[in-house]
């Protein structure tokens, strides 16, 4: 789900650039809240953990590879907008040092997985959970749907995002410039893959991050959140 | 008491598991992302690539592209593995210190 560059035209990944500039700001000043001296490593480790989950990549037999993200553990761990500042963070390092995403695409990949993602499925986890405890059942499935919605919402606005290229940007004989394939082939490549089996392996890793943390008691209701 | 010592091993291991993600793909003979293809590939699919995807895909060149040193790119599986090792631990630390540093900075302003 990572844009590289080139797929994307400057009227699309200069319009999301300016989108997340205002994001990143407002995200940054509400961190400044409440963020505890003693809450910081594990913040520091949710960052860590979405990386590295991002590094495994999962087959489908012959054809493609995809991976977990985390944005939503993250936003039911920290908040919605701490999930948007940690995993910016993940995805501009993946992006300036290994080439994954490309540099022009960051606005577009960080507004995808680092912000739709995450609060989509925040807003879906709050709805199910209701006024239970993050311990609760209702919790746990809060945090399964949620991540599971929450990563095919990404996938599709990279679906879109790639998929309007060929209408939007054509050089003078009409072939395009950008992402060549439309919305027709973008939309179902991105949903069916994510849909079928990697929203699934989100919600799976997220319920038994989150499981694991209050069956440990590491995290306690919203004592960490900022 | 957070028992963050425990989430910091569990992510190391996690790191050391991490070559899974580029095995388990060999195994399945599963290529790239969809969409995250780079120009050669692109063209082998559809038989010519974009001018400005051409033009702007090498335009960046990051310390360790696809998680390897530039140097074993070529070098096959075993190296591609161990290369991953690495720069996955490397990537891990350096997401730790500026998620450290942000959230540092920001309560330094705040005070």
């Amino acid at each position: 789900m990572h844009i590289p560059d080139g797929y994307l035209g400057p009227q699309t990944y200069g319009s999301m650039f300016a989108v997340m500039v205002s994001l990143w700001a407002k995200a940054y000043s509400s961190m400044k809240k409440k963020v505890k001296e003693e809450t910081i490593p594990l913040i520091a480790i949710g960052a860590s953990f979405s990386f590295v989950i991002m590094m495994f990549n999962i087959p489908i037999p012959g054809g493609t590879t995809g991976h977990a993200v985390g944005s939503v553990l993250l936003s039911v761990l920290f908040g919605p907008w701490t999930a948007l500042i940690l995993t910016s963070i993940v995805l501009i390092i993946q992006a300036l040092i290994f080439g994954d995403g490309g540099i022009t695409a960051i606005g577009a990949n960080c507004f995808n997985m680092a912000f739709a993602m995450p609060f989509v499925g925040y807003f879906i986890y709050r709805l199910i959970r209701g006024k239970t405890p993050i311990s609760s059942k209702r919790s746990l499935i809060g945090a399964g749907v949620g991540s599971y919605i929450g990563l095919n919402i990404a996938a599709l606005l990279t679906a879109l995002e790639l998929g309007i290229q060929p209408i939007i940007s054509k050089d003078s004989q009409g072939l395009p410039l950008y992402c060549p394939y439309p919305l027709k082939v973008t939309i179902p490549a991105m949903m069916i893959e994510h849909l079928l089996l990697f929203g699934i392996v989100e919600a799976v890793v997220t319920v038994l991050v989150l499981y694991y943390l209050v069956k440990t008691g590491t995290i306690k209701e919203e004592s960490y959140h900022v | 008491m957070y028992k963050t010592k425990k989430l910091f091993i569990g992510i190391f291991i996690l790191v050391l598991l991490s070559p899974l993600g580029i095995l388990l793909p060999y195994f399945f003979r599963a290529g790239s992302a969809w969409g995250e293809w780079g120009p050669d590939e692109l063209k082998e699919m559809i038989g010519y690539v974009p001018k400005d995807l051409e033009r702007l895909s090498s335009f960046w060149n990051p310390v360790f592209p696809d998680y390897n040193l530039k140097s074993w790119i070529e070098k096959g599986l075993f190296y591609e593995i161990l290369g991953y090792l690495i720069t996955g631990l490397i990537g891990t630390a350096i997401v730790i210190i500026v998620t450290y540093l942000i959230i540092i900075v920001n309560k330094k302003i705040q005070k």
